[in-house]
């Protein structure tokens, strides 16, 4: 079975061609980071534009890749969100008109659960049940994921995310975005020791987890030695910060595996590309008995690779409707609506979905 | 028209978060707060003493919208939290069907307000805040139209 996946919901739009739920023939992911670095951030507006552009040529490079025309295509898997509503649009939209115009059915995926299976694109998978570890510009949570279908979430942000930790702090120091790479390139020179950011632990078990304390640790450092007039230790700041978001990240995840006595973890999202992340969570997990799976960088930032994966195992919900719609946020653990508006939702609705 | 400014001192996070709560408790179907601070002076930690102040439950944490634009959570009022930052103008914020929530039944609480542009609603609370020190601020509250003059007088008196 020959599926082609169709991701939208931020700043890349991608496509990939995924065989018989295995075997990636072709991934292709067209970057907006150029677009949106003068910025510092996403500009909605410009992302669902860019989207319209480059959707048709990146879904026709992941066909000539993969050596197959759009015909011989079993199936379409989307993005229907969390996401940027505008963003979400153009891709679900796309694989709409392809469904219509080819015959061919197509499967919404939600996002998260694209990430949270990412790791069965590797030769090395995990068994279940396994934790996985979110981590992104929008999310940073622990699941239980059961099997392909089924996700409890443990833990998840009170209040920024641990990527919007790292691009703000990056804004704090004048760094570009996205604020990820660049304070991680840094802090290769710097000293993690060098100055003690304050680490939120939050009540006894908590899988919870919050990053807000740690950006206004930064601030307040940068304001202090702005007003003393000292240069700014950038490489140790940066090294310094990393540390302590890692260092929370990797032991409330592996924390979590030890309660929930599970002994394989799966580490996911755009921050799961982080280097230093990867290693403290990898040597953590070793001297605890815990195997640690890290999927390749290219499978953590986002990917339509992903969303073909997860769309091949929800395929039993694969439709040819017309009326589906995208999201904004996290619905997961939670039945998803099936008709009506973004979940932006009007003055009149609530929304009832848990964001993770 | 804009109101004489009241100041509250915030010396510490206890009065920060004793503000937020007087403000969700005082709130009113359709009122609107914009926030403005520097990143790290709070905006968000104040939007969830007000959400504490409206009774939007526990498990409903309020987290930081600048990546999702817009969030909604259930309470005496809907509460409307949403960071503008990053939209170019009006036009987007049409898109994004803001004026709904305006004109909603709601609490909105909009961080990076100068992006509405002639969108800005005249019946308004400001609030800036300022950051002193590592937990120190200054809060300054403006009213704009006559909602929120009342309110603010008591919030005066409780605060002075």
């Amino acid at each position: 079975m020959l599926l082609l996946g169709i991701e939208s919901s931020c700043d890349e739009t991608a496509a990939a061609v995924l065989r018989d739920g295995r075997e990636v023939l072709a991934s292709v992911v067209n970057s907006q980071i150029a677009v949106h670095s003068p910025y510092g951030g996403v500009v909605p507006e410009l992302a669902s534009r860019q989207h319209l552009t480059n959707i048709e040529p990146v879904v026709a490079a992941a066909l000539t890749q993969a050596g197959i025309t759009l015909d011989e295509i079993d199936g379409l898997a989307v993005t229907q969100g969390p996401g940027l509503v505008g963003s979400l649009l153009v891709g679900l939209s796309f694989a709409k008109a392809l469904s219509l115009a080819k015959g061919i059915p197509y499967v919404c995926v939600d996002h998260i659960v694209g990430h949270l299976l990412s790791i069965f694109l590797e030769e090395e998978q995990p068994a279940f049940p396994y934790i996985a570890l979110v981590v992104s510009g929008g999310h940073s949570s622990i699941c239980r994921v059961a099997d392909y279908a089924a996700y409890e979430l443990l833990g998840r942000t009170k209040d920024d995310a641990a990527g919007e930790a790292f691009d703000k702090v990056a804004k704090l120091l004048g760094l570009p975005y996205p604020g990820g790479p660049a304070i991680s390139e840094l802090a290769r020179q710097g000293n993690r020791q060098a100055i003690d950011f304050p680490r939120a632990w939050l009540d006894g078990d908590s899988h919870d987890f919050s990053f807000s304390g740690v950006k206004t640790a930064v601030a307040n450092y940068v304001r202090l030695k702005r007003q003393q007039g000292d240069e700014l230790p950038v490489a140790d700041i940066c090294a310094s910060f990393q540390e302590a978001v890692v260092e929370v990240l990797a032991e409330k995840t592996i924390a979590a595996a030890h309660s929930a006595k599970i002994r394989d973890v799966a580490l996911a999202g755009g921050v799961g590309a982080n280097p230093r992340l990867r290693e403290y969570l990898q040597e953590l997990g070793a001297s605890r008995g815990i195997r640690v799976y890290l999927p390749s960088p290219a499978y953590c930032t986002d990917n339509a690779a992903m969303i073909a994966l997860a769309g091949y195992h929800c395929f039993q919900e694969a439709t040819r409707a017309l009326d589906t719609d995208v999201y904004s946020r996290s619905h997961l653990g939670r039945p998803q609506p099936k008709t009506g508006k973004h979940s932006y939702g009007g003055p009149n609705s609530v929304d009832r979905h848990r964001p993770c | 028209m804009a109101g004489l400014p009241l100041h509250v001192a915030l010396p510490d996070l206890a009065t920060t978060c004793k503000l937020g709560q007087r403000l969700g408790e005082l709130a009113a179907p359709g009122d609107i707060i914009t926030l403005s601070g520097d990143l790290g002076a709070g905006k968000t930690t104040l939007t969830q003493a007000i959400g504490k102040g409206l009774a939007v439950p526990a498990d409903h944490y309020i987290t930081s919208p600048t990546f999702g634009l817009l969030h909604e959570y259930p309470g005496r009022l809907p509460l409307y939290h949403m960071d503008f930052y990053r939209l170019g103008g009006e036009e987007e914020l049409l898109e994004l069907g803001v004026e709904e929530y305006l004109e909603g039944e709601g609490l909105c609480v909009i961080e990076w307000p100068d992006r509405l542009g002639s969108l800005m609603p005249t019946e308004r609370l400001q609030l800036e805040l300022t950051v002193n020190g590592p937990t120190s601020r200054e809060a300054t509250l403006t009213a704009f139209g006559d909602r929120w003059r009342g309110r603010l007088t008591i919030l005066a008196g409780e605060f002075s």
